[in-house]
């Protein structure tokens, strides 16, 4: 299978405090990555500097053979070197968030249709055809209409995926999608998660949530103080780990 | 009480023309002011301070003044200048100041512009950072981001206090009756007064006249937040 993303010793600071110490990622076209590791361990910020929405002070990052063009900026941490470029890397990244985001003033549809229309010029028939096959697809009926704050968190993060969907990303970035959610709305969203998963879309996933990292993901990143520190299949890594950090992480967690 | 030499023609024909007076200073100056706040807003959020001090300043010295204090610095002051009167045949960017409406227009357009201004400044600033993040994540570019996102949100959210600087801005509109050439409902209600010496009549029907349009703005901007803040409003059954 051919590499959807590739990500490179990635090193972030905050002033002089380093939450990625050199963190690589390969994800190949299918592969369901999950990142798992305690708060503060830099899973979230890793996952946010693959899109630039942090800036990383160094690394590669590589979608579908296409290099980031990032250049150094005068605070050392790095910017896009061509903002096009990078807007186009980010609609094919297309990311999934812990609150959603989804825009409140916007109904469903239009929160669905807006990139596709105005990021990659897709006709607005063709996009609202989208909309409605990927609606489908996560499950949600007679909500084109609605205004996110009308819907339950679970259908809006249904809905956040629909819309992620709708840019036909290369990889899914999906950063604690169940963790703002009420216990009897995660299984809604995970049961969704674990349909693209199976269609054979490349995802990378932060989460708390073992059963989905052990069940439904192929490969399971354990981070710990901004380095991996241990990675592999999850039944085997989630089940026998050989890391004295993850096996407390995994006795603290794992019920 | 005397109210029929109110309903004379005459002077309701002095009120219906102050009616008219009144409503055109309100919707080109509200109209104006809209229009310019949108970009100054937009400066006034901007990073660089270049372009976010003057419109700070600008709307600093706006607010701190009374609106009859800028209505008199354009009227009485720029229009009386003697390099202002000699010239304005002749220089068309000084045309206009012979007319004491275009006076008042400016200085009202300037006033609730500065208002506006912040109002929208500060929803901008408040707009949902997460819906932000989804943008930029979406591939937006900046300007997108703007146009697409920050503003329509921030516009919708601004709707509610600005049917209030709309409202202000009608009863601001009867300083233009300090102006001796314009003749607006307070105006009217002036010389009705003189004329007959009937101050009780003259004001109340003056009253009257804002009261209803008051009410008919605010049921006009009560339907626009039906429309425009549906999503804010709780979920119907």
């Amino acid at each position: 299978m051919s590499i959807k993303l590739q990500v490179e010793d990635l090193h972030k600071s905050y002033g002089s405090h380093e939450v990625l110490k050199g963190v690589s990622l390969t994800a190949h076209g299918g592969d369901v990555i999950s990142i798992i590791g305690s708060s503060g361990s830099g899973k979230s910020t890793f996952l946010r500097c693959i899109n630039m929405l942090e800036r990383p002070h160094a690394g590669r990052i590589t979608v579908a053979g296409e290099e980031m063009k990032l250049v150094t900026a005068k605070d050392g941490m790095f910017k896009a070197a061509d903002e096009r470029q990078l807007q186009m890397m980010r609609a094919k990244l297309a990311m999934v968030f812990q609150h959603f985001n989804l825009w409140a003033h916007m109904t469903v549809l239009q929160n669905i249709i807006e990139a596709p229309v105005n990021v990659l010029g897709v006709s607005r028939t063709e996009a609202v055809e989208r909309a409605r096959k990927y609606l489908d697809k996560v499950g949600l009926k007679n909500v084109e209409d609605k205004y996110p704050a009308h819907m339950s968190g679970g259908q809006q993060q249904r809905v956040a995926i629909a819309r992620a969907l709708a840019v036909e990303p290369e990889v899914m970035l999906f950063d604690e999608p169940t963790s703002a959610l009420d216990p009897e709305l995660v299984g809604e969203v995970l049961r969704v998660m674990k349909s693209l998963a199976e269609e054979g879309r490349t995802m990378v996933v932060v989460t708390h949530e073992m059963a989905f990292a052990r069940e439904v993901s192929n490969h399971v990143i354990f981070l710990h103080q901004g380095r991996i520190e241990e990675q592999g299949n999850p039944k085997e890594v989630l089940v026998n780990p050989t890391s004295e950090r993850l096996k407390q992480f995994l006795s603290g967690s794992l019920k | 009480m005397q109210f029929e030499v109110i309903f004379e023609p005459a002077t309701l024909k002095l009120f219906g023309q102050g009616i008219l007076v009144s409503l055109k200073l309100l919707f080109i100056s509200v109209t104006i002011g809209a229009v310019l706040s949108i970009p100054m807003a937009i400066m006034r959020v901007s990073r660089n301070k270049w372009l976010s001090t003057p419109v700070w300043l600008y709307t600093y010295v706006m607010r701190g003044t009374p609106m009859l204090i800028q209505v008199y610095l354009i009227y009485y002051g720029v229009a009386q200048l003697e390099f202002v009167q000699s010239n304005w045949d002749t220089v068309p960017l000084l045309m206009p100041f012979k007319d004491a409406l275009f006076c008042c227009v400016l200085a009202f357009t300037l006033n609730t512009c500065a208002y506006t201004t912040e109002m929208l400044a500060g929803a901008i600033r408040d707009t949902n950072h997460g819906e932000i993040e989804a943008a930029r994540a979406m591939g937006m570019s900046r300007r997108q981001l703007m146009w697409r996102i920050v503003l329509p949100s921030a516009l919708r959210r601004t709707l509610p206090a600005y049917s209030n600087e709309v409202i202000m801005m009608l009863h601001g509109t009867s300083l233009a009756s300090t102006v001796p050439a314009l003749m607006d409902i307070t105006g009217a209600a002036r010389s009705v007064y003189s004329d007959f010496y009937l101050p009780f009549e003259a004001f109340i029907t003056a009253g009257a006249i804002y009261l209803v349009l008051t009410f008919t703005l605010v049921w006009g901007f009560k339907l626009a937040e039906r429309r425009w803040l549906a999503y804010l409003q709780p979920r119907k059954a």
